[in-house]
């Protein structure tokens, strides 16, 4: 999934992405999916070696986390705490998103928290203060975030200042504007029957909805990758085998329909979790299908080049900041609908970086590098459920707070010290 | 020198009083150059002589302070690559800036994507990638491999695939043999004389005095930033051309950019 994804063609090539094609005229002979194995084998081996991060260490370690966590409390993997967990990622991984955008130009938004906190207090305000309508509230919210994100981008493409001290200084001015705005009110609870309650509350109660979500999604894959394959055959190109599509989409549909069955067992598909694979589904093929993709990637990979090739370069920078604004500003309504309720106390968390650093850690961990041009999305999704199943753990088991913070830091450390040396081994093998 | 120009072809591409400068650096005063259409004008001059800059110049990426630009005999203003690209002056730059991430196809068709409604065609550009290096016999493993993972002789070569790809009427090198060996080298030789054989423009930029003598029809050297010479390459010795680029011959300066004056009224 990180790094360029399975797919062949389509997006940046990540290291290895010949991928388990076979160019071989006869080993594509050879179908069957114990070839498919052993090569996706041989393909994992080589890209460890080759300092490549694949996913399937990531799985490994997120089922070392598990079953660890499951040992000390096998309240851990029952429906009920998993589904929590699947509607819990949700605010974190949209922000992380948007955290992707940009680091996939090589640069950073520090204040995706504070943002995030800004647009659930400018929710609540208007919508319990001021009686706007939810709705329109709603957009006005997410709406702020885009200018917040204009903003940062006007500072640093346009006026040349570093991302980094744009964002920094946008951590305390969104901070402290969000506790000014719930200076005079204090603690706002929202309508707990309102809209965006109802964005962490609703489950689809019906069984049929979520599988019907894993069927549709397992369908999607199978088809977009046969088509792939019969327009690469057309074309005299290396294709993938039969067998090779086959494994992929039955993986993905077990791994699709375990996930339905379990949250069918507490209450059903959760609308949060729905609407986090839409914006994954889009923002990853906008990324990686699109000539407007191609050049955020290409920014990321060689400003230069990019600048030479006729790439706005200015405009992709601003851009991209106003994707993050308005994604953490989004993640920021999920959040407050989550706690019902925006006051000083969760403002001034927002700001302390916690939200931050978890949203970094899901994308870093999930193959996004911080080095620019590579990683996808999809990457969020593996981080962001690492990410929140140690949260939920540690929640579970009752960890203080103080220790909290020394794992949680120490969990991003180690995920761009992997990112750092990732990128080393990969410079000594004549690869960015 | 007036003799070894045709008279008859107006250049395809005419520079006139060049001037650029960077901060106190004076990189181009007053600089002429022009190339006609199947000719190869080789730039020569020293580190810092102002060879690059004029190829930025050229190529609008670093537009000039002052100069005219001829194209095919009228005025225009080159002030993005976007306008060089459209005139058809095509660009291998110095330092073969590319995207490390993304693969040979994705450097080919950078800026200009083959697209169906703004969702790219990769089937399309992976095939046209082939064609285009099976047509100029460049021999790269995997056209899906990202670029960082090619030789410096690979990256040339895909640097020059893709300054061919929209059929310029210009084509830029600067430097190109810097980091190849002799048999990328003689290779890309032969490339510059087929697409100078199918009527190209191509200005060459090259320290070394055997691309220059085995490709090249007339030779310009710069020194300073300015124009120190301008020679026919069958008739010019080496030393010749070496004085120039070193200064050694400045006192020859005089007449010799005065010959040159009468060579381009
Ligand atoms: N972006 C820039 N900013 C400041 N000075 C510059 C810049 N680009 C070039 N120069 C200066 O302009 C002068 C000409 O540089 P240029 O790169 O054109 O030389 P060159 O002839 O290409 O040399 P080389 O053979 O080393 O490639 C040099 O003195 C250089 O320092
Ligand atoms: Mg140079």
């Amino acid at each position: 999934m990180s790094r360029g994804g399975p797919h062949r063609d389509g997006g940046p090539a990540g290291p290895g992405s010949p991928g388990p094609i076979t160019t071989d005229r006869e080993r594509r002979a050879a179908r069957g999916w114990r070839d498919s194995v052993r090569q996706y084998a041989l393909e994992v081996r080589g890209s460890v070696r080759g300092g490549e991060r694949g996913p399937l260490l990531v799985l490994a370690g997120l089922l070392v986390i598990w079953i660890v966590f499951q040992g000390l409390d096998d309240k851990f993997l029952s429906p009920r705490n998993l589904s929590n967990l699947s509607v819990d990622i949700v605010g974190t991984g949209l922000v992380a998103v948007g955290i992707v955008f940009v680091l996939l130009i090589r640069e950073i938004d520090l204040s995706v928290g504070s943002v995030s906190g800004l647009a659930g207090a400018a929710f609540a305000v208007l919508n319990v203060n001021h009686g706007v309508p939810e709705w329109l509230a709603v957009i006005v919210a997410v709406a702020t975030g885009t200018a917040v994100g204009a903003f940062h981008g006007f500072f640093h493409a346009w006026l040349g200042v570093p991302a980094f001290v744009v964002t920094l200084a946008g951590l305390l001015i969104w901070n402290g504007l969000t506790l000014y705005l719930l200076g005079a009110s204090g603690t706002i609870n929202i309508d707990e029957e309102g809209l965006v309650a109802s964005l962490t509350s609703r489950h689809f109660g019906n069984d049929l909805v979520a599988y019907a979500v894993a069927a549709l999604g397992t369908a999607g894959y199978f088809l977009a990758a046969h088509r792939r394959r019969s327009r690469h055959r057309a074309a005299g190109m290396p294709y993938r085998t039969e067998g090779d599509i086959g494994m992929r989409t039955g993986l993905l549909a077990v791994v699709a329909f375990a996930g339905a069955h379990t949250l069918n067992r507490f209450q059903g598909l959760p609308l949060a979790l729905l609407i986090f694979l839409v914006v994954l589904v889009v923002s990853d093929y906008l990324l990686r299908r699109t000539r407007y993709g191609r050049r955020v990637y290409a920014v990321g990979g060689g400003v230069e080049a990019a600048r030479r090739a006729g790439i706005g370069v200015e405009r992709v920078r601003v851009a991209m900041f106003m994707v993050s604004g308005t994604l953490a500003a989004f993640g920021g309504l999920f959040v407050a609908s989550g706690l019902t309720s925006a006051s000083p106390t969760t403002a001034r968390a927002a700001g302390s970086g916690m939200l931050l650093i978890n949203a970094i850690a899901a994308a870093v961990i999930g193959g996004t590098s911080l080095f620019g041009g590579r990683g996808s999305p999809w990457s969020v999704l593996l981080g962001v459920v690492v990410i929140q199943s140690i949260a939920s753990g540690m929640g579970l088991l009752g960890v203080q707070d103080a220790v909290q913070f020394m794992i949680t830091g120490g969990v991003l450390l180690a995920a761009v010290a992997a990112d750092a040396l990732s990128r080393r081994a990969q410079a000594r093998r004549g690869r960015p | 020198m007036s003799e070894v120009v045709p008279v008859a072809h107006p250049p395809v591409l005419a520079l006139r009083g060049i001037t650029k400068r960077f901060g106190g650096v004076q990189a181009l005063v007053d600089v002429d150059l022009r190339v006609r259409a199947g000719e190869v004008v080789a730039l020569a001059g020293d580190n810092g002589a102002g060879k690059s800059t004029l190829v930025k110049v050229i190529s609008g990426v670093s537009p000039a302070d002052r100069g005219v630009i001829e194209w095919e005999g009228r005025l225009v203003q080159i002030k993005r690559p976007h306008d060089a690209h459209a005139l058809g002056i095509a660009t291998v730059y110095q330092d073969l800036a590319m995207c490390d991430n993304l693969d040979v196809v994705g450097n080919l068709f950078l800026g200009r994507e083959i697209d169906r409604v703004g969702v790219l065609d990769e089937v399309e550009m992976e095939r046209r990638a082939r064609d285009l290096m099976r047509a100029l016999s460049i021999r790269i493993p995997d056209v899906r491999v990202p670029v960082a993972a090619l030789s410096a002789g690979q990256r040339q070569a895909v640097a020059i695939s893709r300054s061919l790809m929209g059929a310029p009427k210009v084509l830029l090198l600067d430097e190109p043999t810097a980091a190849l060996g002799v048999e990328q080298t003689s290779h890309l030789l032969d490339l510059i004389e087929e697409v100078r054989d199918r009527g190209m423009a191509i200005i060459l930029i090259s320290h070394n005095m055997g691309d220059i003598k085995a490709v090249a029809d007339r030779v310009a050297v710069l020194r300073l930033g300015r124009n120190n010479g301008l020679f026919d390459v069958s008739t010019v010795t080496q030393e010749q051309i070496i004085s120039s680029v070193t200064g050694a011959a400045d006192n020859a300066v005089a007449h010799r950019s005065k010959g040159d004056e009468e060579a381009w009224p």
